[in-house]
């Protein structure tokens, strides 16, 4: 077992590695903008003593390296800095409202909806996509796997945003079954709350099943050849005790990669379908940020969904070892 | 909860005809092989796929109207979706019995080979590169002309709010969308396709360079490609974009020309793995080793050597690259930061159409709009992905 | 005695590129209980298809057009699949050529034993796991105990293989179909497999198809031969008057491969400078020691042939005297002069002077070029011959090899057969006009005949160029064939040398004993009696360990 546990840690550590470059990246990004950010939030009119004050106040009077440890620090701790939004600076032109939003606070709830919308699409597409794909692979050739192939197909190369409209046409304005806006807030039941997930929800699992499912008939279909599973077919094993007893242990590392590679889309590119839907998310945040220029907000946004991304492929690698049974039983 | 109880009956009742066909087909055949040998799942897939089909047919000939006047909008998409189907199946299969007739041998040897859905792909990529290559003589008007109707409704009959002579309407300011639908094959299409071509030289020239040499090179270019890859493609766009926003200011045009190069670079890291992995593959091979041993150049390596053998995967390539490179130009539109008005373009034209979706009851045919764009989307890259398959299948098939 | 298997003008056909092509034309074969029949024949010659459709099987892709396949009075080929899934496994087994591949990785050998009994509710998992440890020592396994509790990635190739028979043995079928089932092994563990399937199908009496390409496998372990040639059957008789009077000229052809032998050359002078001189070479990959102090000579017009079983280093002492693998200590000397132990410090005639021929054709060529530029590339680089010049050399190395040119030369590999390619690789390795050649295992991807080709092709090469050859290869019929000097590799050390006549004459090193004494011959008591001289528990492995 002692491999096993050596090469977990090793790629825990270089996951580790991988979120701090990365965070390294995403800060130099930030810092690529031209002029500075006081210059930028207050515009051209601003007085200098403005400007000094809010560098001040931002510290970015300190050099580049200080500011990024602090970031980090601050961010391992869940401080996020504040946010640039023209309120939290009203106090330097004047006019001081008192109350200062922070990136944590911003970020706190809308990364909890994001992650609640993940959680329902995840649970529709996950059993439905191994299904689909067990069944394809089992039935490949026929009327029935051609079929789900050109409609997988289709469903994976439309962009969401078709995928969305064409579920609102149909589920909300045609036939007025779940709402097309999904304006959630605090205090919601969670059937209320579900019901206005559904259909963002349902356009994600049209990606995310599609993909996975192909994923899922491909790994089997590629293990169908190998002569172990010819050797358990002249066992007289009936196909699907083939299928589920023989192909299925040995294709579950690439399609636990497949999972969580769509996990991590969903967690990650929802921007769009939030846009489409209003849906109070990270992904929205993000991208009404990217529009206004709020940094902080952008690049603590940017932190979160590459930590995300990078867990969840670390997960998917760990399980994965954990399944090779080559690992698990050494020599 | 009255849908959930209705689905279940229904899968109830087709679950009970698959029964029942099995057990019928075994008495009536005298217990064929057909019929004995059939699971259960396949007999209920015939039944369900058989009411499903007759379902449709009784839905298509509904009345588009009811009585009182009022537009039945679900039959009315519902026989525009049956439709375009029946004539985009008709014209794959034409365009396939045409290919198979005219042209080279190796071009018929191609199309008699060919499943109706890449010969559709094909169809589609050559209408659309057509479009876009001739979209200034297509378009009845310029993609930026304004004129003094705004907001005019599709359809071009005056009773309804139309205009003849834009048959699409015309947007809040007055351009025909007609126009900027064609002109938005050209920019759409045109950027993503030079993107990915740029994509396509960074990293692949990179990634066989990696592959050919290996050593550090390959370990300082594997690892760089590595952490770019470990921040999520669209994420990493749009953060670059707000500082390519920021340097761009108020030029446009300099905006459109950082989001190429900041996707083109996103999406190299992609290019890259797979020149890598492939040029790896080619790279153990005896005959590299062969022309190693004759003392072969890193030049003659690469392009006689490697790069004939890689064409066929990397070409597979290309049309996946340049359907994720489409769609991204369309998101980061849809969002606004795309391809910058006013040039037009389909997910801009989504995103400012969006609404119109909510008339669907009283006009199916203005709700069609934002559909359309972002049907001309999805259209491209269904059919590029037709076509990749396709080649993938075969390149499989091959092998055995 | 009833017949256990019946098959009566069996057609089956193959799909490729959309339309059918036939792979057995019409085969007829009978069966008795307990009898062992050996099919042989080339590649492609549908031995495989034919035994799977023994079974009542076919492989995706695959159909069966024509005939009837009758098994202890069950036709297998209108049964219905429930009917068939019932046979297979309990009544009809089944053992692959590659026992590491027909393993299941992700389960443990025990498991995948009992399945079997357990599905066809022949015996509960309990007794089935007693059962099987009982076979798997009838099977003289190691550990057999212990040993089915294990991953196939944990058991070595041949008691895999013997695993397999075990698991095969697992319901007490009436039919084993043996496929191929030691091709993959090294002649030392191949030994103790034959032998072991040998006693266990007498043991139970059971019936058996012995596939193979060897006739001399297939001479220990047949009670009948049957021959096929591209899906036609050329002729079946009892083994032993098979071997001693085959009736067809195929299958004379066929044993005749053996007899190809070079006349012994004259000994070398003393004090000539040999083309290729090894001396005390060493050399590692990463950390790990694969060659220990490897010295010899190659002299001129003269081949000197690299024996040893896979892992020997045989291959290593070829990388290291081309220089893809510098060797960490040692030297390497070409006509007297040193060569640089990295090939990218040779000069362009140290390249040229040493050719290189593969084993596998197919990776040794690149699909993408013409026949006309894989020969022309070397013509044109060391030579500098361009446009008619070049072809013109092109078309006498074609000759050379003989192919017609105005065949061959735009011709893509794919579209040319093994033997064919390989001839290929000869003609490029020849474009260079080197002195020195290392070949390989050039042969050992290919049928006899085919083989026995190329070794004439070298042989009249050596004579008419005055080539020498270094011959890596792990058959000892193929060093008979074409030696003139032997290198016995073990681990990494040359374990003996000198010339052929001596090497194959006693008294030998044990290790050269041990190999040669397991090359199958063509006597079917052979088996037989060499298992009466080592005794039971000195075959393979065993032999192996206690050398060393």
């Amino acid at each position: 077992m002692h491999s096993v546990i050596r090469i977990i840690l090793q790629r825990l550590a270089l996951g580790l590695l991988t979120l701090f470059v990365v965070s390294v990246v995403i800060f130099t990004a930030v810092n690529m903008l031209p002029g500075d950010f006081a210059q930028a939030i207050l515009g051209q009119g601003a007085t200098p003593e403005a400007v000094d004050a809010i560098r001040k106040d931002l510290g970015l009077d300190q050099p580049p390296v200080t500011r990024y440890f602090q970031w980090l620090g601050g961010a391992l701790q869940g401080d996020l800095g504040n946010s640039f939004a023209q309120a939290n600076f009203a106090s330097f032109v004047g006019a001081d409202s008192g109350v200062r939003t922070t990136v944590a606070q911003q970020i706190a709830p809308r990364f909890a909806n994001t992650m609640f919308l993940a959680a329902v699409t995840a649970c529709i597409a996950v059993p439905v996509s191994l299904v689909l794909g067990i069944l394809a692979a089992l039935f490949r050739n026929s009327v029935f796997d051609r079929a789900t192939n050109v409609t997988t197909l289709t469903s994976i190369s439309s962009p969401e945003f078709f995928l969305a409209y064409v579920l609102i046409l149909f589920l909300a304005v045609l036939n007025p079954m779940l709402p097309s806006l999904s304006n959630i807030f605090e205090g919601m039941s969670f059937g209320e709350r579900l019901e206005k997930t559904l259909l963002p929800a349902l356009t994600l699992t049209l990606v995310v099943t599609a993909h996975m499912m192909r994923m899922t008939r491909a790994a089997i279909i590629n293990l169908l050849a190998s002569p172990y599973i010819e050797m358990a077919r002249l066992k007289g094993l009936s196909p699907m005790r083939v299928i589920v007893k023989h192909a299925l242990p040995n294709a579950l590392a690439p399609i636990i990669n497949v999972i969580a590679l769509n996990l991590a889309y969903l967690i990650t590119g929802v921007v769009v379908v939030e846009v489409v839907f209003v849906y109070p998310g990270i992904g929205q945040l993000f991208v009404d940020s990217v529009k206004i220029r709020d940094i902080p907000v952008v690049q603590a946004c940017c932190l979160i969904f590459a930590a995300a991304y990078i867990l969840l492929n670390l997960l998917a690698d760990i399980l994965s070892i954990l399944s090779n049974p080559r690992l698990r039983h050494p020599k | 909860m009255s849908t959930l109880l209705t689905l279940a009956l229904i899968l109830v009742a087709v679950a009970a005809g698959g029964w029942v066909l099995r057990f019928a087909g075994q008495k009536a055949s005298g217990n064929a092989p057909t019929f004995r040998d059939m699971p259960f799942a396949v007999a209920f897939g015939y039944v369900f796929g058989a009411s499903l089909l007759i379902f449709s047919i009784w839905y298509f000939f509904q009345p588009t109207q009811t009585d009182a006047g009022v537009p039945n909008a679900g039959v009315v998409f519902f026989r525009w979706a049956v439709q375009f189907f029946i004539v985009s199946a008709i014209a794959a299969f034409l365009f396939r019995a045409l290919g198979r007739t005219v042209g080279t041998k190796g071009s018929r040897k191609l199309f008699r080979q060919m499943p109706l859905t890449a010969s559709f792909g094909v169809l589609v990529v050559i209408l659309y590169a057509f479009t876009a290559v001739f979209a200034a003589w297509l378009a009845p008007h310029g993609q930026e002309e304004i004129f003094t109707k705004v907001n005019v409704l599709p359809g071009g009959n005056a009773a309804t709010g139309g205009d003849p002579l834009h048959p699409l309407g015309t947007d809040q300011i007055g351009r025909d969308l007609l126009s900027r639908l064609i002109y938005g094959a050209q920019n759409t299409v045109g950027i993503a396709f030079v993107t990915t071509c740029l994509a396509f030289f960074l990293g692949g020239s990179l990634g066989f360079l990696a592959a050919t040499l290996q050593g550090w090179l390959d370990q300082i270019l594997s690892r760089a490609v590595d952490v770019l890859m470990a921040i999520p493609s669209l994420i990493f766009a749009l953060l670059l974009m707000t500082i390519a926003s920021a340097w761009a200011g108020s030029e446009r045009w300099l905006l459109t020309v950082y989001m190429i190069i900041i996707i083109a670079v996103i999406d190299s890291t992609r290019v890259f793995r797979l020149a890598r992995a492939v040029g790896l593959n080619i790279v153990v091979m005896d005959y590299i080793e062969a022309a190693k041993l004759r003392g072969e150049g890193l030049g003659y390596l690469i392009f006689k050597e490697i790069l004939p053998n890689a064409t066929a995967p990397l070409l597979a390539e290309f049309g996946l690259r340049f359907c994720f490179v489409f769609l991204t130009i369309a998101s980061l539109s849809f969002l606004g930061v795309g391809i910058q008005p006013p040039l037009a373009d389909w997910g801009t034209m989504v995103r400012d159409s969006a609404q119109f979706i909510n008339f669907a009851a009283f006009s199916p045919l203005t709700a069609a709009l934002p559909l359309l764009a972002a049907g001309a989307i999805a259209l491209l890259t269904v059919g590029v992905n037709f076509v990749v398959d396709w080649m993938l299948h075969r390149s499989s098939g091959l092998k055995e | 005695m009833s017949a256990l298997v019946e098959i009566r003008d069996l057609w089956i056909e193959g799909r490729s590129d959309e339309t059918w092509s036939p792979i057995i034309n019409g085969a007829s074969l009978t069966l008795n209980k307990g009898e062992v029949l050996g099919l042989i024949g080339e590649s492609g010659a549908g031995k495989s298809t034919l035994g799977l459709a023994a079974m009542g099987f076919t492989r995706d892709g695959v159909r069966i057009s024509k005939g009837s396949v009758m098994f202890d009075g069950i036709d297998l080929i209108t049964a219905s699949a429930a009917k068939k899934r019932d046979l297979l496994g309990k009544r009809i087994a089944y053992v692959a050529q590659s026992a590491a591949a027909s393993f299941n990785p992700a389960h443990k050998l025990i498991d995948q034993h009992t399945e079997g009994p357990v599905q066809h509710g022949v015996m509960s998992r309990s007794e089935s796991v007693q059962d099987g440890i009982e076979l798997y020592r009838r099977l003289r396994l190691p550990n057999p105990e212990e040993i089915g509790f294990r991953y196939p990635h944990q058991v070595s190739g041949g008691q895999l293989q013997r695993a397999m028979t075990a698991m095969a043995m697992s319901c007490r079928p009436d039919l084993i179909i043996f496929d191929e089932p030691t091709t993959a092994l090294d002649v030392t563990t191949q030994i103790e497999v034959l032998a072991s399937i040998r006693d266990i199908v007498e043991q139970f009496d059971t019936a058996a198809i012995y596939i193979t390409h060897d006739l001399a496998v297939v001479a220990q372990m047949a009670d009948r031969i049957k021959v096929l040639l591209k899906g036609d059957e050329v002729e079946e008789a009892d083994t032993r008057t098979m071997l001693a009077q085959p009736k067809e000229e195929y299958t004379k052809s066929l044993w005749a491969v053996r007899a190809f032998e070079r006349p012994q050359k004259p000994a070398v002078h003393t004090g000539a400078t040999p083309v290729v001189s090894v001396q005390n070479v060493s050399a590692a990959y990463g950390k790990i020691q694969v060659l220990h102090d490897v010295s010899f000579d190659i002299h001129e017009g003269r081949t000197v042939a690299v024996v040893g079983e896979s892992g020997s280093g045989k291959s290593t002492t070829a990388r290291c005297i081309t220089g893809l693998l510098p060797p960490t200590s040692g030297l390497i000397e070409f006509d007297g002069q040193p060569l640089p132990a990295n090939y990218k410090s040779r000069n362009k005639d140290q390249l040229r002077q040493a050719q290189m021929i593969y084993q596998m054709a197919d990776t040794a060529l690149n699909p993408r070029t013409t026949i006309g530029n894989i020969i022309g590339r070397p013509v044109q680089f060391y030579m500098g011959l361009t446009g008619k010049q070049r072809r013109r050399r092109v078309e006498e190395l074609l000759e050379e090899i003989e192919l017609p040119a105005a065949q061959y030369y735009d011709r893509l590999p794919s579209e040319l057969s093994g033997g064919q390619k390989q001839r290929i690789g000869i003609a490029r390795a020849l474009a260079a006009e080197p002195k020195f050649i290392i070949c390989d295992e050039v042969t050992s991807a290919l049928d006899q005949l085919v083989a026995e080709g190329i070794l004439k092709l070298l042989a009249r090469l050596q004579d008419d160029l005055k080539l020498s050859y270094m011959f890596i290869t792990h058959d000892l019929a193929t060093v008979k064939a074409i030696a003139d000097e032997v290198v016995v590799m073990k681990e990494g050390k040359v374990v003996e040398q000198g010339p052929k006549h001596d090497m194959f004459v006693p008294p030998h090193h044990p290790y050269t004993d041990l190999l040669l004494s397991s090359v199958p011959e063509m006597d079917p008591d052979w088996l037989t009696n060499l298992l009466n001289e080592r005794g039971v528990d000195n075959i393979g492995d065993a032999a192996v360990d206690k050398m060393s």
